[in-house]
C-alpha cells in the first residue's frame, strides 16, 4: 500500500473527487496556480481549470456565503479557509446561516459544502497562526466538526465530508501536514462521519484526543506502558455528531477517562465530553474525569519557551495519566 | 386624483406597455400583484392589533418596486434571496397569499419554515426564493454564489438579491459586489431604499447619501430609480436582467422606496418621523400611483379595477381563514431537519424533557 503523508492525501482526495464529480469546486485565498500556502492544492488549478479552482479576494465571509449560495445551486464547494485563525469574519455566514440553513427552511434547503482549514500550534504561528477553534463550531447543531489524525483518515473523511449533503468543518492540524506518513490506499474509499476510532486497546485509563494530540496519546500510551499503565486511546475524527458509544464503551471498560485537547481548557471541546462521560458512565468511574489542555490564555505565544509552555505534548500527557492511573 | 403618466402618452392604452414591451395583460397582472401584497400586508396588521398574530414586519411602500424588479426575472429559473419586506416580491415570483399568511401564524403547514422562524423570514425552493434569516446582508453572498454556480455550471440563469439601503452598509455587501464584479457573474444587487434604517435616516447610517454611487466602485452600473414608478423600476431590472445574462456582469439598482409603517409591529415611528413627512409620503405611494397610471392609459377601468379588488379580498380572505385553521407544528418534529438524517443529538437529557425522553442509564 502507497505511504503518504497527511497533506498527499488530502490533496489526493480533492483531486480525485474533482475527477469523479464535476460539481465540486475549490474556492479560497491562494487556491489556484499557488496550490495554497501550505500547498494542499497544488497542481490541481492547472487540472481542472480557473472554474473550479477559484482564487478568492481575502475575504473570508464571502468565500463561505458565496459557498453556501453555490451549494444552493447545484455544486459542492470545498472552501479553504488559509488559516482557521482567519475564519472568524465567516462566523455570521457559518453559524447564522450554514448551520439553520435546512432547520430554519424545515429542510427547503440543504448545504452540500466542506470548509476546509489548518489549524493547532507547535509550528511558530503564535496567536494568529497557531488557534484550534473547533469548540466554537461543534456547539452549535447543524455544523458538522471532523478532525482527521492519519493520511487514511484524512482522504476518507474528507471524501465522506464532500459528499455530505449538510456544510462540514474539516480541520487538519498543520504541524502533521508533512510530519505524519501512513497508508493510504489507491482510489476511492471513504471513512464515516461520526465514527471514533480506538487507536491502542487498553485496559486502565482511557484517554480521548483528536487530530495532533491522538498522536501525542499514542506516545503518551507507550511511554506509561513501560511502567505497567495499559491506555486506550480513542481517536474521535469527528467531533460533531460525536460517536458518544464508542467513548462510553471504552470508558465503562477501563473505569478511568483522561480528555486532551490542544485548545483552551476552559469551554474547550473536551469539557463536553467530560460533562457526557460524567453524566452517563458515572457507576463505572474509579476516579475523577479529568482534562490536559491548552492553558487559558487567548493565544499561543511565539517564543519557543513560551509556545513550549502552552502546548500539550506527550509527556504532559503521560504525566496526566500517571495521576490518574494512581486513583 | 390628479397624477401627470410617465409615458407621457394619455389615453393610448397599448403604448404604455409598448414602451416597456408588456402587454396590457400583464400590466393589469403587475397592478394585481401589487394591490395583492398591500392588501396582505394589511391584512397582517388587522390580526396583529386583533392579537390572532404577535409581530408585522410590513413592505407598504415597497410594492411598486419589488414588483416591478422581480418581474422581469424568469419565474422558475432565476433565483432571489429577498429580505423581511419581501412580500410583494415573493408573491411575483409565485408564492400564494396562504404562503405569507400562514407564515404569520407559524403554523406547521407554512412553507417557509413550517413555523420555526419569526413571520417575514420567507423562503420557497420550488419558487427559487432563498430562505431569509434575521442577520442583514448575509444574503447578498447566497445570490452571488447561486449566481457563480450558474455561470460555471452554464444554466444561463440570473441571482438577484434585495435588501434595505440600512443593511446594504453591511460588509458582506463590498465583498460580495467585489467579488461578484470581478467575475462579471450573473447578479442583480437590489437596494430597495426607504431612508431610515429602523429610526437612523439616510443621512445618518450611508455617506454620500447615494448607495448607487458606490457601485463605481466596482466598476459596475449603480442606477437610481423611483421605486414608486412600477414601470420605471421594471425597465431598470429588465436592463440589468439582461446585462447579467448576457454575461456582462452585475448591476446595483438603488429604487426610493416609501416606508408606510413603522419599521414593525414593535415600533412607533411617530418617535423619530415627523407627522408632515409621514403625510407627505402617501401622495408618493405606488399603489395609487400605478392604479392612476393604467386607469390614464386605458390599461384599466373602473370595472376592472374593482373586479381585480373583489378578487383579492377572495383571495385574502380564504388566506386568512386557511392560516387561522392549520395546527401548530407537532414538538415532536422539532428535532428535525438539524441535518439530512435523523439527529437525536449526542446528549438528550435524562431528566426534564417530559413524557419520552430519553431514560437514565441508571
Amino acid at each position: 500500500m502507497p505511504t503518504k503523508t497527511f497533506i498527499e492525501a488530502i490533496r489526493d482526495g480533492l483531486r480525485e473527487e474533482m475527477a469523479r464529480d464535476e460539481s465540486v469546486i475549490i474556492l479560497g485565498e491562494d487556491v489556484g496556480k499557488k496550490g495554497g500556502v501550505f500547498l494542499a492544492t497544488d497542481g490541481l488549478w492547472a487540472e481542472f481549470g480557473d472554474e473550479r479552482v477559484i482564487d478568492t479576494p481575502l475575504t473570508e465571509s464571502q468565500i463561505i456565503g458565496t459557498s453556501i449560495g453555490a451549494s444552493i445551486n447545484g455544486l459542492r464547494p470545498v472552501a479553504e479557509i488559509q488559516f482557521a485563525d482567519f475564519i472568524f469574519p465567516a462566523f455570521n455566514q457559518l453559524i447564522s446561516e450554514a448551520a439553520r440553513m435546512r432547520y430554519r427552511s424545515n429542510n427547503g434547503y440543504g448545504l452540500p459544502m466542506t470548509v476546509r482549514a489548518p489549524y493547532g500550534g507547535g509550528v511558530h504561528g503564535a496567536l494568529y497562526h497557531s488557534q484550534s477553534v473547533e469548540a466554537f463550531f461543534t456547539h452549535i447543531p447543524g455544523l458538522k466538526v471532523v478532525i482527521p489524525s492519519t493520511p487514511y483518515d484524512a482522504k476518507g473523511l474528507l471524501l465522506s465530508s464532500i459528499r455530505n449533503d449538510d456544510p462540514v468543518l474539516y480541520f487538519e492540524h498543520k504541524k502533521m501536514y508533512r510530519s505524519v506518513r501512513g497508508d493510504v490506499p489507491d482510489g476511492d474509499f471513504t471513512v464515516p462521519l461520526g465514527k471514533a476510532a480506538v487507536t491502542h486497546p487498553g485496559t486502565q485509563v482511557t484517554v480521548i484526543a483528536y487530530g495532533l494530540m491522538a498522536h501525542y496519546a499514542l506516545e503518551a500510551a507507550d511511554r506509561v506502558a513501560e511502567e505497567g499503565i495499559s491506555v486506550e486511546v480513542v481517536d474521535l475524527r469527528t467531533l460533531r455528531p460525536l460517536d458518544k458509544e464508542t467513548v462510553l464503551e471504552s470508558v465503562r471498560k477501563t473505569g478511568k477517562c483522561l480528555i486532551v485537547y490542544e485548545d483552551n481548557r476552559f469551554g474547550g471541546y473536551g469539557a463536553e465530553v467530560a460533562a457526557i462521560v460524567a453524566e452517563e458512565a458515572f457507576d463505572y468511574l474509579d476516579g475523577p474525569v479529568t482534562r490536559i489542555a491548552g492553558p487559558d490564555v487567548p493565544g499561543v505565544p511565539y517564543n519557543h519557551a513560551l509556545e513550549d509552555w502552552f502546548m500539550v505534548d506527550p509527556e504532559k500527557i503521560a504525566d496526566g495519566i500517571r495521576r490518574l492511573a494512581a486513583y | 386624483m390628479a397624477v401627470t403618466p410617465r409615458s407621457g402618452k394619455v389615453g393610448q392604452a397599448s403604448h404604455l406597455g409598448d414602451a416597456v414591451g408588456l402587454s396590457d395583460d400583464e400590466l393589469r397582472e403587475m397592478y394585481r400583484h401589487v394591490a395583492l401584497a398591500r392588501a396582505v400586508d394589511e391584512r397582517m396588521w388587522i390580526l396583529n392589533r386583533a392579537g390572532r398574530i404577535p409581530f408585522v414586519i410590513s413592505g407598504q411602500g415597497h410594492e411598486g418596486a419589488q414588483v416591478g424588479i422581480a418581474w422581469a426575472l424568469e419565474k422558475g429559473k432565476d433565483w432571489i434571496a429577498p429580505f423581511y419586506r419581501s412580500i410583494a416580491t415573493c408573491l411575483t415570483f409565485g408564492m400564494s397569499a396562504r404562503d405569507i399568511l400562514t407564515a404569520q401564524y407559524a403554523t406547521a403547514s407554512d412553507p417557509s419554515s413550517g413555523g420555526r422562524q419569526m413571520p417575514g423570514h420567507y423562503g420557497s425552493h420550488e419558487h427559487n426564493l432563498v430562505s431569509v434569516s434575521s442577520p442583514v446582508a448575509t444574503q447578498l453572498l447566497h445570490a452571488v454564489g447561486i449566481a457563480l454556480a450558474a455561470k460555471i455550471r452554464k444554466t444561463g440563469q440570473v441571482a438577484m438579491t434585495t435588501m434595505g439601503e440600512g443593511s446594504s452598509n453591511q460588509g458582506d455587501v463590498h465583498e460580495g459586489l467585489n467579488f461578484a464584479a470581478i467575475h462579471k457573474l450573473p447578479f442583480v444587487f437590489v437596494v430597495e431604499n426607504n431612508g431610515y434604517a429602523i429610526s437612523v435616516p439616510l443621512a445618518r447610517q450611508v455617506a454620500g447619501s447615494s448607495v448607487a454611487d458606490r457601485a463605481a466602485g466596482y466598476g459596475i452600473p449603480g442606477v437610481t430609480v423611483d421605486g414608486a414608478d412600477v414601470l420605471a423600476c421594471y425597465q431598470a431590472s429588465k436592463d440589468a436582467v439582461a446585462r447579467a445574462r448576457s454575461g456582462e456582469g452585475p448591476t446595483l439598482i438603488e429604487a426610493k422606496v416609501l416606508r408606510l409603517t413603522a419599521h414593525s409591529s414593535d415600533d412607533q415611528q411617530t418617535k423619530y418621523r415627523s407627522e408632515e413627512e409621514l403625510t407627505a409620503e402617501k401622495a408618493r405611494d405606488p399603489l395609487p400611483l400605478f392604479r392612476a397610471q393604467l386607469i390614464d392609459a386605458g390599461v384599466l377601468t373602473d370595472e376592472t379595477e374593482a373586479a381585480i379588488a373583489a378578487d383579492i379580498k377572495v383571495v385574502v380572505d380564504d388566506a386568512t381563514e386557511y392560516a387561522e385553521s392549520q395546527p401548530d407544528p407537532d414538538p415532536a418534529t422539532a428535532m428535525k431537519w438539524v441535518y439530512a438524517e435523523d439527529w437525536p443529538g449526542e446528549t438528550p437529557p435524562a431528566w426534564g424533557m417530559g413524557p419520552g425522553s430519553v431514560e437514565s442509564s441508571h
